[in-house]
């Protein structure tokens, strides 16, 4: 078979004028067929994404008109139309702090071990499969961890009174723990990529290994690090089984601290996700439309968290590319 | 004038900082073992009492899970645990190798671009959220609708709730694969004439099958250790006998867990009641520790390969 190209005609035209000739102005039927399933499979994310985003506002939205204040300021009731989320932020805030606390520093530091300290030794080997299996380790075994060690072995430390190990400190301990090995991962990629010419200049005007660290691989790697604390704060937030076992309240809280009250964080708690749970199980009239709109103020929260990240990944590699 | 090897060595402070800062660090790394161990011992302490003290039939020839009554049968949760995965599976594996391979193949950069955040937004939904999804939507819409379900919590819309949150990740780990795959082959094929969809099922596939592989046993086991869902969605909280029905309510292992985890204040129940908590987190952890590193070999054999 011999093709030929029109010499006069534009580049388009050519092409498909060699395609055609090619096919013989056939279609590829199965080709199509193929990507509409492509794109359906795609599509069906995007259907799930719009219907879950609209099923939960038609149902909370309600609860924003009618009482928007008080729900927000209320705490826990077993009336519906009285039931606020107030106590929930207060567990769900002391929680994010003790993952910034702790799990922050400890996965950086230990992430700038792997990433620019370790040599290929057993250890650090050892220590690279530990963490991507924890990575992979079901949240409600970490539940199990929390309960063990931090609501029953060390309950005097973690609690006052009849809290008996079930606090704040005892959840925020173990989701610390949680996302641990994801702060590791993500922070490891983001000092995995900055370009080793970099680390060369420092050490080539006399810089220690923690001088080059602290003056170019941060800073470099800082965009990717965040973009990491981000996404582990973000499933620290919406993480509910750990806290079950751990004994998150899902009755009424005796007390109504205020959210700097340090001194409460050894008592009963509960969080944002323990709240929806409670409430989405609950049968009675009034608890799903407070339900969605629980669901409303996570996603607010997680939906902001993830943009934020991916906004900021997207820039840097665009600026870097 | 002559460097001499003191010159070279710099300062007695900095080297001492220095040696500071790499403890310091290693001493971060170290921690991720004490938390296996601790994971390990918390669970082994009570699975082992659970263990040597059981009658084991009480474990593997009871009618169902009740355990404050001192039936553990320890096949229903894996039952339960099982039709969910399948279910979820049925979902996320079509819906997340047909985005992976949208997305890597077909996608103009700037299609990707758009799409790929959705995936990802998709990925950050908390699981109660799901939860709470099917069972004001799944559950009544789809499943009682089509399937003629009669209860409203039942294992199926569990099961597609689940699968739901597992469509990223079987997305994002095919995703890789296919990337992985050189684009030399591509071009070999097209150079001998091949289609888009011949190249892409001829020969991209098979030659990213390692990684395809991978992503399909690490979403099994995120179904088997998803716990929210089914715990929101599956319904029999207070026990279940043992059937393979997916329209009927059902527990899992984690939704066994934590079923018994709440309102207990102090347990009530038979002897061993508490102990078996932990004994089916015993079972759990096993699986998707086994599955999870059977995933990172095939992972590995993809590096390898390219």
């Amino acid at each position: 078979m011999s093709l030929s190209t029109p010499a006069t005609i534009g580049p388009r035209a050519a092409e498909r004028s060699v395609a055609d000739q090619l096919t013989k102005g056939g279609v590829d039927w199965a080709g199509r067929v193929f990507q509409a399933l492509l794109v359906a499979a795609l599509g069906f994310s995007v259907l799930v994404l719009a219907t879950l985003i609209l099923e939960v506002i038609g149902t909370g939205s309600s609860v924003f008109t009618d009482r928007a204040g008080d729900f927000l300021t209320g705490s826990l009731r077993t009336r519906a139309d009285e039931a606020g989320l107030y106590q929930g932020f207060v567990g769900s805030f002391w929680i994010c702090v003790f993952v910034v606390a702790l799990a922050f520093p400890l996965g950086i530091a230990a992430s700038l071990y792997l990433e620019e300290y370790a040599a290929d030794t057993a250890f650090s080997r050892f220590v690279n499969v530990n963490i991507r299996n924890l990575a992979g380790v079901p949240s409600i075994v970490y539940g199990i961890l929390g309960f063990t060690i931090f609501t029953k072995a060390l309950r005097d430390i973690t609690s006052v009174g009849t809290a008996n190990g079930r606090t704040v400190v005892s959840a925020g301990l173990t989701l610390a723990i949680l996302v641990l090995p994801i702060v590791i991962i993500t922070a490891s990629e983001a000092v995995r990529a900055v370009p080793n010419a970099l680390r060369e200049a420092a050490y080539g005007v006399g810089a220690t290994r923690s001088e080059v660290i602290r003056s170019h691989v941060l800073p470099y790697a800082a965009p990717g690090i965040i973009t990491g604390l981000i996404l582990s704060l973000a499933r620290a937030l919406g993480e509910a089984a750990p806290l079950i076992l751990v004994g998150a309240t899902t009755g009424r809280l005796a007390s109504d601290p205020s959210i700097v009250d340090v001194g409460a964080l050894r008592e009963r708690f509960t969080a944002l996700p323990i709240i929806v749970t409670e409430w989405s199980k609950n049968p009675q009239d009034g608890f799903d439309e407070i339900a969605a709109a629980a669901i409303i103020v996570m996603l607010v929260i997680v939906v902001i968290a993830n943009t934020v990240a991916i906004l900021l990944r997207n820039r840097y590699e665009k600026k870097r590319a | 004038m002559a460097i001499t090897l003191e010159d070279l060595r710099g300062d007695r402070s900095r080297i001492r900082a220095e040696r500071t800062v790499r403890v310091v660090l290693t001493a971060a790394a170290g921690t991720s073992i004490l938390i296996s161990a601790l994971i390990v011992f918390s669970l082994a302490r009570e699975t082992w009492t659970f263990v040597t003290q059981v009658e084991w039939a009480t474990v593997l020839s009871s009618d169902g899970w009740f355990p404050r009554r001192g039936e553990y049968s320890i096949a229903t949760v894996l039952a339960g645990s099982g039709i969910v995965t399948v279910v979820a599976m049925a979902i996320a594996l079509p819906v997340g190798l047909g985005s992976a391979i949208y997305l890597s193949e077909y996608a103009r950069p700037g299609v990707r671009k758009v799409l790929k955040p959705t995936l990802e937004i998709l990925a950050g939904i908390p699981s109660v959220v799901l939860g709470f999804f099917a069972i004001s939507f799944i559950s009544p819409e789809i499943v009682q609708r089509f399937f003629g379900a009669t209860t409203l919590f039942n294992l199926m819309a569990a099961g597609l709730g689940v699968g739901i949150l597992s469509i990223p990740l079987v997305a994002s780990v095919s995703e890789d694969a296919l990337r992985s795959v050189p684009n030399a082959l591509r071009e070999a094929s097209y150079g001998m004439g091949a289609r888009k969809i011949t190249t892409t099922v001829r020969v991209v596939l098979p030659a990213a099958v390692s990684g395809l592989v991978a992503a399909s046993i690490l979403a099994v086991s995120r179904a088997i250790g998803e716990t929210m869902v089914v715990f929101i969605a599956g319904g029999a909280g207070g026990g279940t006998l043992f059937k393979l029905d997916p329209l009927e309510p059902g527990l899992t292992m984690t939704a066994a867990m934590a079923s018994q985890a709440t309102g207990t204040d102090a347990v009530v129940g038979e002897a061993l009641t508490f102990q078996s908590l932990f004994f089916v987190g015993s079972v759990l952890f096993l699986i998707t520790f086994v599955l999870n590193v059977i995933a990172s070999r095939f992972v590995r054999r993809v590096r390898q390969s390219y």
